[in-house]
């Protein structure tokens, strides 16, 4: 390590800025043509291939990564858009590990799956570099008028299914960017540069879509007044607010969600600039978690300390990712759970109890604690939905009810993406919600 | 370690890979490297009267695999592009310091008595074990009545083979070209001739391409493309079936075979000598690696030897030549079935869509209750094609086993199904 020096807390400049703009470079770095040409070759054109039912968005993979292996890369990308219009994002976010890689045949006596993610962004990217007009066209008006709320991946993929329909379609979002968690959330050396901004460019490109930014539903718009100004209403707002650890002490300066630590990270025009602990504690076992821990670590912290109430095979984040904390040097501790928050005037420590499953397999605390030593604690346990400004639509389970075509308890208003219960809270099925509830709208249009 | 030498048209050869004629045996500073890296000889880059030809700009089109693997090259060359003197001067000194190595002359000329004896006579003098006839080159040369202009006509193939036989008193090869009908007629013109043996195959006549942007073939010169000759791994079915059509065919099976046409490893080589070459040439192969390729053909031949227990490559030499029929004479009663291993298959599902598809809907794709699929083969509606066998990604996951029956060996002229059955049977 660097510097055994006592240093004061959140303090910037602990790297310099070229090792920072490395750290925050594309954890995977694009496939050369070679690499296309290789890999490309490596799949088999499975029949009814199981990597196509493992992704969510049941894009036709044999058939793309053939074209780019007949030297067709924009076909490929047309065959991938078709399917996943966030075929971009999604190329560079999904754990494919757990999705469509972990499903591979090549799997099966080779332990080596075919690198679907980089040969997906290879094509995407390479139809993306064209400017070329918008692939898809739309179809005739219909002269029908959806409102969407949110443009984060489940609000863009159902905007751009429906324009592609014929409808015309209006995007309220709060923010001032669109992309939602593309643009706040995942983590920076996943999407570098300003890919998200770019591919809803192209999204946009089909036409028919009008964004509202600063429009906050609750806040800004009534949704009754959307409702009778539109035939149908999608809405697609994430989840908005976070679970907290319920400590006394939790508002003191240095306790910060891990999703603002990231959204201020990703936004941040110089990363070097950006304030950091010298001795972080992230506590989760998530993706979010991972995330928060290893770019702490990227912008210089010197000590990141993970720490999780059960163990790793509890853990939601995938193997792919727990190995990603581990050789960036963070500290994992398991069966652990904070019990007090340390501060005098500014945040000292945190006291964890060790954990343990009892006999009926409840998660206890042991009453053996132990202290780590922190100036920024980072937490990433989850977030749930807001509730306050969805009135009208049952939520269970912290989720808004939908049927099978996304139609939430209030008629004519659908709902896809992390804000229900559909798969896992993931970009690619956030998409594949918002295009299905899309597909559902139009049907919902023609018989309405 | 099993011995490689053999023997062919008289000569001796240390091993029976010789590199054929074409660019890798160009120069004496080719030849000396190419006996240095194990190749036990090689036929000199075609010898034509002086003045010497002159070539083209871009003269190599390619048959690529999606991996950018070559399956073939097609060439626009044309014969040696050096004079005569120095072609004759390198394969003296050649001969002199590679006294072990077999050295052929290739020649052309045109359809004259004089020209193909005196040419003949000079490179004999020279040193060299034997005489190549090139009547093969199929672009160029052909077009000044050389080449293949002769090797298509059996009577030229006759004529000249004689011209030389009578010139010179060393082994005749005649190189065949494999753009005729029949094989067979060239093959028996230069037994009539003399030959002591015929090479084959040379290129096949190819466009192999099209440069789609400039709407030219390739390789293009200067915005024109024409056609010239394919050889290479692809054209090894071809000249197998021609090596095999002469050594069982009994007017033309006292042919000693020189095998040529695609021969990349030392299972093709070993396939020419089964079909009845007594030994081989290589040249695409040599091109795409370099002349270090000959280690795998002499190790992997003499490998395969000891395994199989031969001691001697006659030993089989034209083994498989009695195993060539026609097709009046296979077996009706014969049945094979394709058979999966289930432990083996990685469920890629290409299998039942082949079948399913373009066979005969003989292979089932169901669902494991466990999750999964499983595949697996109707037998009565297999018919034994082998597609699937050929198409499966996982070696010996399908195999193709002949089931068991006591019906007789019955050929099409003998099965009641045909109408023109023979009375007799
Ligand atoms: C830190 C982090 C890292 C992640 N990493 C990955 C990853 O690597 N791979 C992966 O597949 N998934 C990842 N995810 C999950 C993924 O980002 C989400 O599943 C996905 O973004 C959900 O899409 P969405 O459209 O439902 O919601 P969001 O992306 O949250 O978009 C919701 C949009 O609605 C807007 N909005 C909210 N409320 C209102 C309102 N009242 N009125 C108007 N607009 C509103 C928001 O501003 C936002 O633009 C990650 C999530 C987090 C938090
Ligand atoms: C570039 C090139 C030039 C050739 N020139 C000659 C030649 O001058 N004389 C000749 O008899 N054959 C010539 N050939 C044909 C080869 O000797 C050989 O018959 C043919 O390539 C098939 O063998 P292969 O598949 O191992 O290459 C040439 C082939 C190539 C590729
Ligand atoms: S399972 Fe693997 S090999 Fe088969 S089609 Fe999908 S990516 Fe290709
Ligand atoms: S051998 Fe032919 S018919 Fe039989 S299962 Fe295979 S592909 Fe089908
Ligand atoms: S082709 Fe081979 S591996 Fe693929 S499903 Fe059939 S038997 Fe299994």
């Amino acid at each position: 390590m660097t510097t055994q020096q006592a240093k004061p807390a959140l303090q910037t400049g602990q790297m310099s800025a070229v090792a920072i703009a490395d750290n925050f470079s594309d954890l995977h770095p694009p496939f050369s043509t070679l690499q296309a040409m290789a890999e490309s070759n490596r799949c088999l054109y499975c029949y009814d291939a199981p990597c196509v039912t493992a992704c969510p968005t049941s894009i036709d993979i044999p058939s793309f990564i053939r074209k780019i292996s007949t030297g067709n890369p924009d076909g490929a990308a047309k065959t991938i858009l078709s399917a996943n219009i966030m075929g971009g994002t999604c190329a560079r976010a999904c754990p494919t590990e757990v999705l469509c890689e972990q499903a591979c045949v090549r799997n099966v006596a080779e332990d080596e799956a075919v690198e679907i993610g980089s040969l997906q962004r290879y094509a995407v990217d390479h139809l993306m570099a064209r400017n070329l007009p918008h692939p898809f066209k739309r179809a005739e008006a219909t002269g029908k008028k959806i409102a969407v709320i949110g443009a984060g991946p489940a609000g863009l993929s159902c905007a751009h299914r429906a324009a592609m329909l014929g409808h015309d379609v209006t995007v309220f979002e709060a923010k001032p960017k669109p992309g939602g968690l593309n643009e706040y959330g995942l983590a920076a050396y996943k999407m570098t540069n300003d890919f998200a901004q770019r591919e809803v460019e192209f999204l946009l490109g089909i036409g028919g879509i009008t964004i509202e930014y600063g429009k906050a539903l609750g806040r800004d718009i009534a949704l009754a007044d959307v409702k009778s100004s539109f035939d149908a209403v999608f809405v697609g707002v994430g989840l908005g607010a976070t679970n907290n650890l319920g400590l006394a002490g939790e508002a003191a300066s240095g306790v910060d969600d891990a999703i603002d630590f990231i959204e201020n990270l990703r936004q941040a025009s110089d990363k070097s600039t950006l304030p950091v602990g010298n001795s972080v504690v992230v506590i989760g076992g998530g993706n979010t978690a991972i995330d928060a821990a290893v770019q702490a670590k990227r912008l210089g912290a010197d000590e990141v300390t993970l720490v999780y109430r059960r163990g790793p095979e509890h853990m939601s984040a995938t193997e792919f990712e727990q190995e990603l904390a581990k050789i960036n040097g963070v500290i994992v501790r398991y069966w652990a759970k904070p019990v007090e928050i340390k501060a005098n005037g500014r945040l000292m420590g945190m006291v964890f109890e060790k954990t343990a499953l009892d006999a009926s397999g409840k998660l206890v605390g042991t009453g053996e604690t132990f202290e780590v030593k922190t100036d920024q604690v980072l937490k990433a346990i989850g977030q749930k939905i807001k509730t306050d400004d969805l009135a009208g639509m049952e939520i269970s389970g912290g989720k808004i009810v939908v049927d099978d075509t996304y139609q939430t308890t209030a008629p004519g208003i659908f709902a896809g993406g992390d804000c229900i219960k559909s798969g896992e809270d993931l970009t690619v099925q956030s998409v594949e919600d918002g295009k299905c509830a899309a597909i559902a709208i139009d049907a919902f249009l023609k018989t309405a | 370690m099993a011995d490689l030498s053999c023997k062919i048209a008289g000569i001796d050869s240390l091993n029976p890979f010789w590199l054929a004629s074409a660019p890798p045996t160009d120069k004496k500073y080719n030849v000396v490297r190419a006996f240095q890296a194990g190749w036990g000889g090689v036929v000199w880059k075609t010898l034509g009267i002086d003045p010497p030809v002159v070539n083209v700009s871009s003269r190599y089109g390619a048959h690529h695999d999606q991996n950018r693997r070559l399956l073939g090259i097609n060439n626009i060359e044309l014969i040696s592009d050096r004079p005569l003197a120095l072609n004759l001067q390198e394969i003296r000194e050649c001969r002199a310091e590679w006294p072990d190595h077999v050295i052929i002359g290739s020649m052309m000329a045109p359809i004259e008595e004089r020209a193909w004896k005196d040419l003949a006579q000079q490179i004999a003098e020279s040193g060299v074990h034997g005489i190549e006839l090139n009547l093969g080159c199929p672009h160029g040369m052909c077009e000044r009545g050389m080449g293949s202009a002769i090797g298509q006509v059996p009577e030229m193939v006759e004529q000249v083979t004689r011209w030389v036989k009578e010139a010179v008193d060393i082994p005749v090869f005649t190189k065949l070209t494999p753009n005729i009908t029949n094989i067979l007629w060239s093959a028996e013109a230069a037994l009539k001739g003399g030959a002591d043996a015929v090479s084959l195959i040379n290129t096949v006549n190819s466009i192999i391409s099209v440069d789609l942007d400039q709407m030219v073939p390739e390789p293009m010169v200067d915005g024109k493309g024409t056609h010239g000759g394919y050889c290479g791994s692809a054209v090894k079915p071809i000249a197998l079936n021609m090596v095999a059509e002469i050594a069982r065919t009994p007017e033309t099976r006292a042919l000693e075979i020189s095998g040529i046409g695609g021969i990349t490893t030392w299972k093709d080589a070993a396939e020419f000598m089964a079909l009845g070459a007594n030994a081989v040439q290589v040249c695409t192969a040599a091109m795409i690696y370099g002349f270090r390729v000959v280690d795998d053909l002499i190790d992997g031949m003499s490998q395969w030897m000891d395994d199989q227990g031969y001691s001697s490559v006659d030993q089989f030499t034209r083994k498989a030549v009695p195993q060539v029929a026609n097709w009046n004479e296979l077996n009706m009663n014969f049945d094979t079935k394709a058979v999966i291993d289930p432990d083996k298959c990685i469920e890629c599902g290409r299998c039942h869509i082949a079948c399913e598809d373009t066979s005969h809907q003989a292979i089932a794709m169901n669902a494991k209750p466990e999750g999964g699929k499983e595949f697996v083969v109707i037998d009565e509606e297999c018919v034994g094609c082998n597609l699937c066998y050929h198409i499966c990604p996982v070696p010996d996951c399908i195999t193709m086993e002949p089931v068991k029956t006591d019906k007789p060996y019955m050929t099409w002229p003998q099965h009641p199904l045909n109408p023109m059955r023979d009375a007799a049977e």
